[in-house]
C-alpha cells in the first residue's frame, strides 16, 4: 500500500513538473514580454538594461528554476490585461467559481444518484423510459446551448431570474458569498442547474448501468437463490456493489465540474475563474494562462489522487495484504 | 441464456456483392435498428442534416460570404413567417444581412468537417499509437499509456481550451483567422486519440498472445505487416463504436470552442461562433439568429449521439 | 408422495425466429431424502430444469406448460413472494462457480448471517452461533476467525464449501446442485462431493445433483436421470443404468467412458452431436444418431416406458408393437 502511494506521488509530482514546464515556455515563445511592459519609444539600450535586470538574459533551466520556486510561492507576476499580480486576480474570483461548482456538484449528486438506481431497478417502467431520454438529451446537448435555453426561458421570457452576473454578494473575510442574499442565490439557480445537467445526466446513466451489470452477477442470483426478500438484494448487495466503481468516476466527474464551469461562467457573465481564463486567451494574457494552467493540473492531480485512494480503501479485494491470501483446503 | 445463431439455408450461390447485403440486410445488427423507430429517425437526421451540410454550395440559396451579394438594408429581417420577413430570407437574415439558412448551412457544414476530420486524425495517430504500444510492449508501452493516463485524467475540453490558448499564443496574430481550422481540429483530436489509443492497446495485448500471431511470427512475418494486417482487424470493433460517439463529442467541443471565442472566427463560422454571434441579439428580440443555428447543431449532436448508442446497445454481447 | 415431481415440464424461449423450446415434456420426480443425478451433455437442458424449479428462470424463458409439485403442492404458479419463501427454506440451490457465487464485498459471515436470519428468525448473536457451527459443519479450520473474512480470501475448495454451507444455512427438504464441482481442481472435487453426500445424508435433504460427469453420479447418487434434447432419456438406480443402460444413448454414454479395468480397445463414440435448441428432429430426438433406429423412431417421439430394470424413452421397449427381439445389453 505504501509503495503504491509513493508511486502515485511520484506520477503527481512528475505531471505538476511537465505542466510547470509547458506553463514557463508559454513565456518564451509569446512575443517580447519587454514589449508589452515598456512604451515604443523606450531605447534599446533601456531595454536590454531592464531585460538583464529582471533576469531574463540567464539562461533556460535558471529561468524555470527560478519560475518553479515562485510559482510554489502562488507568485506568477503581473498580468498583462489587467495589470495586478496574477494570484490576486484569481484568489478574487475564486469563491465565485467554487460556489457554483460546490452548489452544482451537490445537485448533480442528489439527483442523479436516486434516478440512477431507480432507473437501474425498474428499467421497463414509463418513468424510467422518460429519465433514459431526458438523460441522453442532457448528454447530447453542449452546456453552453443548456444555458441560453434557460436563460431564453427563464430570464427573457419569464422574467423569472437573471440571466448574468452574480447578484448581491457579501463580504466576509477573504471570501465573497452569494449564498447570503436573496439576488445572490437566485443568479445562482440558472447557472448551477445548467453546470448540473452533464454531470447529473452521466452519474445517473453510469449509476443505471452499474445496477444493471450487478443484477446479472452470479452472486445476485444466488442470493436470490437463498430467498433473501428483494429489499435486501437491492439495497443491501446490489447497492453496495454498484456504488464502489461508481464513487470512484463520479468523483473524477465531479473534479471536472470545474472545468465545465469555463463554459457556464461565459453563457451567464458569471465572475469566476472560468470566465477570468477565457478573456485571457483571447487576450493572450499569458501570466493568467499559465497560473490557470498550474491550477488546475494541481487540482486534478490531486483529485486523481484523493480518488485512486479512495479505491483502495472501498475494496476489499485491493486490501488484500499478502500473508492473508488463500492457503490450504 | 439459450442465443440461437442459425444461419441461413443455404442456396445455389448468389453473387458475393448481393449476398452480403441480404446477409446485411438479415443480421442481428440491421434487425435492432429496424426495430428502433428513434435509431431509424435519427440516421434520418443524419443523412438530411449532413447531406444538405455537405452539399451546400448547391442547395444554399445564398453565398453568405460572398460580400458582393449583401444588402446592410436587409439586415434584422425576421424568418419568412415573421410579419416583415420575406422568402428570399427564409430563415432571416443576421446584422450583415447574410441569410440565416446559409449561414446555417455553410456553418453546419464547417462543424461537420472540423469533427470527421478530428475524429480521423484521432483514428489515425491513435489505433497506430494502439498497437504499438500493446505490441511492443516494454518501456515503450508503459511510456505511452503514462502519457495516456495523464491526458485522461482531464476532462476533454479542458485539454481543448489549453491546446488552443496556447497554440494562440505562440503564432503570429495576423495568421490566426487562416489556420484557426487546424488549430480548433488539434485540439479537439488529442482527446479521442488517447481514447482510441487506450481501446486499441488493451484489445492488442489480447490478441497478441493468440495463436494466429504467433503463427505469422514464426514465419517471420515483419512485425508492422502482423499488426496492421493481422491484429487491425480483430481489434476495430469496439473502437468503432467508440468512433461514433467521439464524432458527436467532437462536434459539440468545436462547437463550445467557437462559442468561447476560441474555435473558428467570423470568417469561416461554424455553428458555434454562430451561436455566439446570435447571443449578443438574443435580449434585444432578434431570436432568429441564434434559434436556428442551435436547433441544428442540437439536432446534429443528438442524432449522431443516438446511432452512437444504437450501435454500442447492438454490438454489446452482453446485452443480447 | 414424493418430495419434488416434475410432470411434463416445458421452458421456451421466445426468439424473433420463432419459440425454442428447451425442455420439452421433461417428467421425473424425488423422493424425500435421496439424490438424484440429472446427467447430460451441455445443452440438454439441465441446468435451465433446476432454475425453472426455483423460479429464477432468466427472462425471456420462460415455463411454458407442466406442472412442479414440491410436497404435493404447485409451485411453478406462485406468486412470486411466495416462491421466494420457499427458496433457501425449503429448497435449496447451489451453482457451478463458488468464487462468482459469493458477494465479494461482504465478509463470509455476514452472508451467512443474514440468510440465516431471513429465514430463521434469529437474533444477532444466535445468528452468529449458528453461522459459526455451519461453517464448522462443512469443515472450514478456525471458524471464528474465517467468517470475518471476505471470499478471495479463500480457496476454491473452501469457497464451495461456504456455498454448501450457505445453501443448507435453513436446513432445507430439497437441494438442487448444479455442476457443483466442475471449477474444482479434481482432487478437490471428491472432497467436495463427499461432504455434500454426508451432509445430506445426516439432514435427511434430497439432492438433484445435475452434472454432466458420469463419475460424481456413479459416487454419489441413488437413482440417476439420464437427459437428452429437453427430455429424460432414461431413469433408473445408478447401478442399474451404469450396469445395463437400454436407451442407446446411455449405452452410448457407458461405452465412452474409460476403465481402467476395462479393455484396452479404442473409446466407443456416440457419432454426430446432440441437436441445438429448437432444432430436434422429428419423433425421436436420437433418432439421427441411433445405432438401432428403424422407422417409427422417425415419425413418432416415445415415452417413458418399462424397459428391463429402467425405464427408457426408446420404441425398442415398447411391449404393445410387434416385439423386436433384441437381446438386453450385456
Amino acid at each position: 500500500m505504501i509503495a503504491f502511494v509513493i508511486r502515485r506521488l511520484g506520477q503527481s509530482i512528475a505531471v505538476m513538473l511537465a505542466v510547470g514546464f509547458i506553463a514557463f515556455s508559454l513565456f518564451s515563445y509569446v512575443g517580447d514580454p519587454i514589449s508589452s511592459m515598456v512604451g515604443q519609444d523606450t531605447p534599446i539600450a533601456d531595454r536590454a538594461k531592464l531585460r538583464h535586470d529582471l533576469g531574463l538574459d540567464d539562461p533556460f533551466f535558471v529561468q524555470f528554476g527560478r519560475f518553479l520556486l515562485r510559482a510554489a510561492h502562488g507568485e506568477f507576476g503581473i498580468s498583462y490585461q489587467y495589470g495586478r499580480p496574477v494570484q490576486r486576480l484569481l484568489a478574487e474570483r475564486l469563491p465565485a467559481t467554487l460556489e457554483l461548482s460546490f452548489t452544482a456538484a451537490l445537485l448533480a449528486l442528489l439527483i442523479g444518484l436516486p434516478m440512477g438506481v431507480y432507473t437501474g431497478l425498474r428499467p421497463e417502467s414509463w418513468l424510467s423510459r422518460l429519465f433514459m431520454t431526458l438523460s441522453l438529451i442532457g448528454v447530447s446537448l453542449p452546456t453552453f446551448l443548456t444555458g441560453i435555453l434557460l436563460i431564453w426561458i427563464f430570464a427573457v421570457m419569464l422574467g423569472w431570474l437573471p440571466s448574468f452576473g452574480r447578484g448581491d454578494v457579501v463580504q466576509i473575510g477573504g471570501w465573497t458569498t452569494g449564498f447570503l442574499t436573496l439576488s445572490g442565490l437566485k443568479a445562482l439557480i440558472l447557472p448551477s442547474i445548467t453546470l448540473a445537467l452533464f454531470q447529473m445526466t452521466l452519474i445517473m446513466r453510469l449509476v443505471r448501468s452499474e445496477m444493471l451489470e450487478v443484477l446479472r452477477t452470479d452472486y445476485i442470483k444466488f442470493a436470490r437463490a437463498r430467498g433473501l426478500p428483494n429489499r435486501l438484494i437491492y439495497f443491501g448487495h446490489a447497492l453496495k456493489n454498484t456504488l464502489v466503481p461508481v464513487i470512484t468516476i463520479t468523483g473524477l466527474q465531479l473534479g471536472s465540474i470545474i472545468a465545465f464551469s469555463i463554459i457556464t461562467e461565459t453563457v451567464f457573465q458569471w465572475p469566476g475563474m472560468g470566465f477570468l481564463i477565457v478573456q485571457a486567451i483571447g487576450f493572450a494574457d499569458v501570466p493568467v494562462m499559465a497560473c490557470y494552467l498550474v491550477l488546475v493540473a494541481f487540482f486534478f492531480v490531486v483529485i486523481n489522487l484523493i480518488v485512486d485512494l479512495l479505491y483502495y480503501a472501498v475494496d476489499p479485494r485491493l486490501r488484500l495484504d499478502r500473508a492473508g491470501a488463500a492457503h490450504g483446503h | 441464456m439459450v442465443t440461437e445463431s442459425a444461419d441461413l439455408p443455404v442456396e445455389a450461390a448468389p453473387p458475393r456483392a448481393v449476398g452480403a447485403f441480404r446477409r446485411a440486410l438479415d443480421s442481428d445488427l440491421f434487425y435492432s435498428f429496424r426495430r428502433s423507430p428513434l435509431t431509424v429517425v435519427a440516421a434520418l437526421v443524419v443523412l438530411i442534416l449532413g447531406g444538405s451540410a455537405l452539399l451546400c454550395s448547391w442547395v444554399a440559396p445564398h453565398n453568405p460570404f460572398d460580400l458582393a451579394s449583401l444588402n446592410i438594408l436587409d439586415s434584422f429581417d425576421p424568418p419568412a413567417w415573421v410579419d416583415g420577413g420575406n422568402w428570399t430570407y427564409p430563415l432571416g437574415t443576421d446584422d450583415q444581412g447574410r441569410d440565416v439558412l446559409s449561414a446555417v448551412l455553410y456553418g453546419m457544414r464547417v462543424s461537420i468537417l472540423v469533427g470527421f476530420s478530428a475524429v480521423g486524425l484521432a483514428l489515425a495517430s491513435g489505433v497506430s499509437l494502439g498497437l504499438l504500444a500493446g505490441f511492443a510492449g516494454g518501456w515503450v508501452d508503459t511510456l505511452i499509456m503514462r502519457i495516456c493516463d495523464v491526458l485522461l485524467s482531464f476532462p476533454a475540453i479542458l485539454i481543448a481550451i489549453l491546446i488552443d490558448g496556447v497554440a494562440r499564443s505562440v503564432l503570429p496574430h495576423d495568421r490566426q483567422d487562416e489556420i484557426a481550422f487546424s488549430v480548433v481540429v488539434l485540439a479537439v483530436t488529442v482527446l479521442p486519440a488517447v481514447q482510441f489509443a487506450r481501446t486499441v492497446r488493451g484489445s492488442t495485448l489480447v490478441e497478441r498472445n493468440k495463436e494466429y500471431v504467433q503463427a505469422a511470427r514464426v514465419i517471420g512475418v515483419h512485425p508492422v505487416t502482423i499488426a496492421f494486417r493481422h491484429i487491425l482487424p480483430n481489434v476495430i470493433g469496439p473502437v468503432l463504436v467508440i468512433a461514433t460517439i467521439s464524432l458527436a463529442v467532437a462536434i459539440i467541443n468545436e462547437a463550445t470552442l467557437s462559442f468561447l471565442g476560441l474555435g473558428l472566427p467570423l470568417t469561416q463560422p461554424s455553428l458555434g461562433t454562430l451561436i455566439r454571434v446570435g447571443q449578443n441579439f438574443l435580449f434585444s428580440g432578434e431570436w432568429w439568429m441564434i434559434l436556428f443555428p442551435s436547433l441544428a447543431l442540437a439536432g446534429l449532436a443528438l442524432a449522431v449521439n443516438l446511432l452512437g448508442d444504437w450501435l454500442r446497445d447492438a454490438l454489446n454481447p452482453k446485452l443480447r | 408422495m414424493p418430495l419434488l415431481e416434475i410432470e411434463h415440464l416445458q421452458v421456451e424461449f421466445p426468439t424473433r425466429r420463432g419459440v425454442l423450446r428447451a425442455v420439452d415434456d421433461l417428467s421425473f420426480s424425488i423422493e424425500a431424502g435421496e439424490v438424484l443425478g440429472v446427467v447430460g451433455e451441455s445443452g440438454a437442458g439441465k441446468s435451465l430444469t433446476g432454475a425453472a424449479i426455483i423460479g429464477l428462470l432468466e427472462p425471456p424463458g420462460r415455463v411454458a406448460g407442466g406442472t412442479i409439485l414440491f410436497n404435493g403442492r404447485r409451485i411453478d404458479n406462485l406468486p412470486p413472494e411466495e416462491l421466494r419463501r420457499i427458496r433457501g427454506r425449503e429448497i435449496g440451490a447451489i451453482f457451478q462457480d463458488p468464487l462468482t457465487s459469493l458477494n465479494p464485498l461482504y465478509t463470509v459471515g455476514r452472508q451467512l448471517i443474514e440468510t440465516v436470519s431471513v429465514h430463521l428468525g434469529l437474533d444477532a448473536r444466535a445468528a452468529r452461533e449458528r453461522a459459526l457451527a455451519l461453517l464448522r459443519e462443512v469443515g472450514i479450520p478456525g471458524a471464528e476467525q474465517r467468517i470475518d473474512h471476505y471470499p478471495h480470501q479463500f480457496s476454491g475448495g473452501m469457497r464451495q464449501r461456504v456455498v454448501i454451507a450457505l445453501a443448507l444455512a435453513a436446513n432445507p427438504r430439497l437441494v438442487i446442485a448444479d455442476e457443483p464441482t466442475t471449477a474444482l481442481d479434481v482432487s478437490i472435487q471428491a472432497q467436495i462431493i463427499a461432504l455434500l453426500k454426508r451432509l445430506c445424508r445426516d439432514h435427511g435433504t434430497a439432492v438433484m445433483l445435475v452434472t454432466h460427469d458420469m463419475g460424481v453420479i456413479a459416487e454419489t447418487a441413488d437413482r440417476v436421470a439420464v437427459m437428452y434434447a429437453g427430455r429424460v432419456a432414461e431413469i433408473g438406480s445408478v447401478r442399474d443404468v451404469v450396469k445395463s443402460p437400454r436407451h442407446p444413448y446411455t449405452v452410448g454414454l457407458m461405452g465412452a467412458i474409460p476403465t481402467i479395468g476395462g479393455a484396452r480397445d479404442r473409446l466407443a463414440q456416440i457419432d454426430g452431436a446432440m441437436p441445438r435448441v429448437g432444432a430436434a428432429p422429428r419423433g425421436c430426438a436420437f433418432n439421427p444418431r441411433c445405432g438401432r433406429v428403424f422407422e417409427r423412431c422417425r415419425h413418432e417421439r416415445p415415452e417413458l416406458m418399462p424397459a428391463g430394470a429402467t425405464q427408457a424413452a426408446c420404441w425398442l421397449y415398447d411391449q404393445a408393437a410387434a416385439p423386436r427381439k433384441e437381446a438386453a445389453h450385456g
